[in-house]
């Protein structure tokens, strides 16, 4: 879009502001601007995101990119792939690590499948 | 393990154990004793902080007592040649010089990696940022700061589609700060949108977490759009925005740094332009810090035009205020930074902000009149800015719409703003809702997390996640067997604490030599004439690195560079041996027995006087400390004069300055100096010496001088000096 510069017209309802007033409209409009995207962030996630979770929990770079990859193409990425590993570790009684190493050398994909069995979303 | 200010570091050393090597702290830190009144030699300082333990001073500290005042404000330099092995070394000596925060810029295209990247590859136009890497460097850096006695900063980037990924590895690494913003991913990296903010919202929650400075990138609208100083409404929006977003997040205001870049050079008047924006800035962003980037938008190869560019920005620092003074390398116009050209950056800050130490005690910014209207006029034009965004729907709309860097002064538009579309875009598509039972069992995380039944907190799960227990961090060391940090140090084991040495720039041994060249030729014959020269002198891959016309026919500056084939053998060179010093009580014992008379001028057509006196007078540690008597003839004295003064007053010795070297004049007085003495019959009977800024004691001696003084000589050298000539000289007459 190209537009002339309408400044005077434009700010006639900033005009007779103080500068104070203006501060607080500037952070005010700043506020509402960036609403919708922290409710993004509270209602997504993101390979990198679960990458990153995935890291905490013990996991190398190399490991956490094959877990995360499986966790996505078993269509489980609204759990957490965090939560994967756990429950599996869970339910094969071993430790997160040997859970997540599993996964990222492609096993226990099929118990995986069992692990979110009748919960309702 | 512990520096050593006079051994190299060890690389080897640093690579040692790395495995288990833990940082010593986290988080951000500031410069001490800042706001205080400080006492540092003659002078009363009102914005440094505290002294350094070792430091290397301005060079015009000699006439100062050598003092090191460091400003108040953290100073920054940007370190990232591809090979961190070689950076250390160059962190070390701008350390050295004043800076407290080292900046890693990441290899080219690691923000589109979608992942981790592992081990030591050699970067290109920056460093692979990796958790070796890292860990390398933060282990380096606390043996430097132990060096300087000052805590250092170092910071990287938490950008691109491994944001989260980054931002644990830092937390987890010592990482002290780093650029985050979402918008910069959006508009130069072309990262998804949505992608981008929701793995913002993780990656801010760490930083805070690990108490971590963000820098935003705001910057990078200056330098991309092609009028910057046209875009200064936009980048307060994109502050905004960040700062918002942050904060929300959870991060301490304290801990929130606008980058902020005057958007102007000259011979735009720069002042007048960027003024305005820096108070404008300062006044809404009043909670914030300011990281006073340097402006590098106008930066052509002419390392000095930058660096007066960069002298003025230092100026808007001092007026308003910084809290970082980031410093861009004066050679950024011509290639990747070299060794020297950061210790040149820092030292251009730190000289001007001392410079201006105080300076707003007597100069004030004039807030009212036309300062005054041109600030709010920038104020009125973000918000409108920011009303237009809520009004076409919101930030990723306006987006979509081409909102951000248009080339318009908001709000005119010209149509050429970077567009994005919010299905677009690297990462796009790959944003997952999260279920009812969404889990992360960490410690820190943003957003929904349904902590299961039991549980206090999410990382009880698995019994602490890495930043309660760091232990369970998982070192990678090497994926390449090729490309690291091993072979490099083997391939190159020839100049490693050997006697072989090479000139470099970069990275050791890398032979890279600039050669400074005028010639009396137009331009573009002078560019190829000073190719032909490189090449004549030896030098391989000769390149052109600058060229200034000084008149379209009667010359050119041309700067080249190029790699050097040779080595030094350090066994084959032959350093004259420093001649030891006698004690101050020695001298002054031998005076008082046999007292001691000279005569002393600054000689032809000369009017230097200030290193003859620093030699003379008590007051500067000169000869006359030591009981020495004198008769100063002053400047311009012609030989002959001193000549006769020498023997009216049967004086021991002549002390000749010579500081203009036009022509040689120099040898050509110091050869006429001997020969008039031999002449009148003097020679053998008295001492004669000279000093001078380009005199050394091989120049002196061959031009017929007993003794020769060049740069930082002082009163003990020569009074040593001439001591030890008498003694020699009553010797042989004894004999």
């Amino acid at each position: 879009m190209k537009r002339p510069d309408d400044y005077e017209k434009r700010r006639e309802h900033l005009k007779d502001l103080t500068e104070e007033q203006l501060k607080e409209r500037f952070w005010e409009l700043a506020y509402k601007i960036v609403e919708p995207m922290l409710e993004m962030g509270y209602k997504y996630t993101t390979p990198a995101i679960e990458r990153s979770v995935l890291l905490r929990m013990g996991f190398s770079s190399v490991e956490v990119k094959p877990i995360v990859e499986g966790v996505m193409k078993k269509g489980l990425m609204g759990k957490g792939a965090g939560n994967v590993v756990w429950r599996l570790s869970k339910k094969l009684g071993i430790s997160v690590r040997e859970a997540g190493l599993g996964l990222a050398e492609g096993k226990y994909w099929d118990i995986v499948d069992t692990l979110f069995e009748g919960v309702n979303n | 393990m512990k520096l050593d200010p006079n051994k190299k570091i060890d690389i080897k050393e640093i690579l040692k154990d790395l495995e288990h090597y833990r940082p010593r702290r986290r988080g951000w830190h500031w410069r001490e004793g800042r706001n205080q009144t400080r006492q540092i030699g003659e002078f009363e300082y009102r914005e440094t902080s505290e002294g350094l333990k070792n430091s290397i001073p301005l060079p015009a500290s000699r006439g100062f007592g050598y003092i090191d005042p460091q400003p108040d404000c953290v100073i920054t330099t940007e370190i990232a040649s591809g090979r961190f092995e070689d950076d250390i070394r160059r962190m070390r000596m701008a350390a050295w010089h004043g800076a407290d925060h080292i900046m890693v810029i990441r290899t080219a295209g690691q923000s589109h990696v979608d992942s981790l990247l592992e081990g030591t590859s050699q970067g290109i136009g920056g460093i692979m940022v990796t958790r070796k890497q890292v860990r390398a460097t933060r282990k380096a850096l606390d043996l430097i700061e132990d060096e300087v006695g000052r805590p250092i900063n170092f910071h990287s980037y938490v950008s691109g589609v491994a944001g989260p990924d980054i931002a644990v590895m830092f937390a987890e690494e010592g990482v002290n700060g780093a650029h985050q913003d979402p918008q910069y991913n959006v508009l130069y990296r072309n990262v998804n949108m949505i992608r981008s903010f929701v793995d913002a919202c993780e990656a801010k929650k760490i930083m805070a977490w690990a108490d971590m400075l963000q820098i935003d990138g705001a910057h990078n609208a200056n330098a991309t759009a092609m009028k910057a100083w046209k875009v200064m409404p936009e980048l307060m929006v994109q502050h905004a925005i960040n700062c918002a977003f942050s904060r929300k997040i959870g991060m301490k205001p304290e801990n929130i740094a606008l980058s902020t870049v005057p958007p102007t050079a000259p011979p735009a008047p720069c002042m007048r332009l960027d003024l305005p924006y820096a108070v404008a800035l300062r006044e809404l962003f009043s909670e914030y810090k300011m990281r006073a980037q340097q402006n590098t938008k106008y930066m052509e190869s002419d390392t000095r035009e930058a660096t007066v560019t960069h002298t003025l920005n230092l100026m808007i620092s001092r007026l308003t205020s910084a809290d970082i003074q980031s410093t861009i390398t004066p050679d950024e116009g011509r290639n990747v930074p070299w060794h020297y050209n950061n210790i040149a950056a820092i030292s251009t800050a730190k000289q001007a902000l001392i410079g201006m130490d105080g300076l707003r005690d007597m100069v004030k910014i004039d807030r009212e009149g036309e300062l005054g209207q041109k600030v709010r006029e920038l104020k009125e034009r973000a918000i409108l800015f920011m009303e237009e965004i809520l009004e076409v729907g919101g930030y990723f709309k306006a987006v979509e719409q081409g909102f951000f860097v248009d080339s318009g002064f908001y709000p005119e538009r010209n149509g050429d703003g970077i567009v994005r579309q919010i299905d677009g875009g690297i990462g796009a598509g790959m944003i997952f809702e999260r279920d009812k039972d969404y889990f992360a069992p960490v410690s820190v995380h943003y957003g929904y997390n349904n902590i299961p039944e039991g549980f206090e907190k999410a990382s009880d799960a698995i019994g602490g996640d890495t930043f309660e227990d760091p232990s369970k961090i998982v070192y990678i060391d090497e994926l390449d067997e090729f490309d690291n940090v091993n072979v490099r140090l083997e391939e190159l084991k020839k100049y490693y604490d050997t006697e072989y040495v090479k000139p470099e720039v970069e990275w050791r041994a890398d032979g890279i030599v600039a050669v400074t060249i005028f010639l009396p030729l137009d331009e573009r014959t002078a560019e190829f004439a000073a190719i032909k020269c490189g090449e004549m002198m030896g030098l391989e891959d000769v390149t052109v690195i600058h060229k200034n016309v000084m008149h379209p026919a009667e010359g050119t500056l041309v700067e080249i560079k190029g790699k050097v084939k040779f080595d030094i053998n350090l066994n084959e060179l032959v350093i004259p041996e420093k001649i030891p010093v006698l004690s101050e009580d020695e001298i002054r014992e031998d005076i008082e027995k046999d007292p001691m008379f000279v005569v002393a001028a600054t000689v032809g057509e000369d009017e230097h006087s200030v290193g003859l006196k620093e030699i003379l007078d008590i007051k500067h540690g000169g000869i006359e400390k030591f009981g020495i008597k004198y008769l100063y003839l002053g400047t311009s004295c012609p030989v002959e004069k001193l000549v006769d003064a020498a023997i009216e007053t049967n004086a021991d010795a002549i002390l000749a300055s010579t500081i203009i070297t036009h022509d040689d004049v120099h040898i050509k007085n110091m050869k006429k100096l001997h020969e008039l003495c031999v002449e009148k019959g003097i020679r053998d009977k008295v001492i004669l010496a000279c000093g001078g800024t380009q005199v050394t004691n091989e120049i002196a001696v061959e031009a017929g001088m007993d003794a020769g003084f060049g740069r930082g000589s002082k009163g003990i050298d020569v009074a040593s000096f001439l001591v030890k000539k008498r003694r020699e000289m009553k010797g042989k007459n004894e004999n």
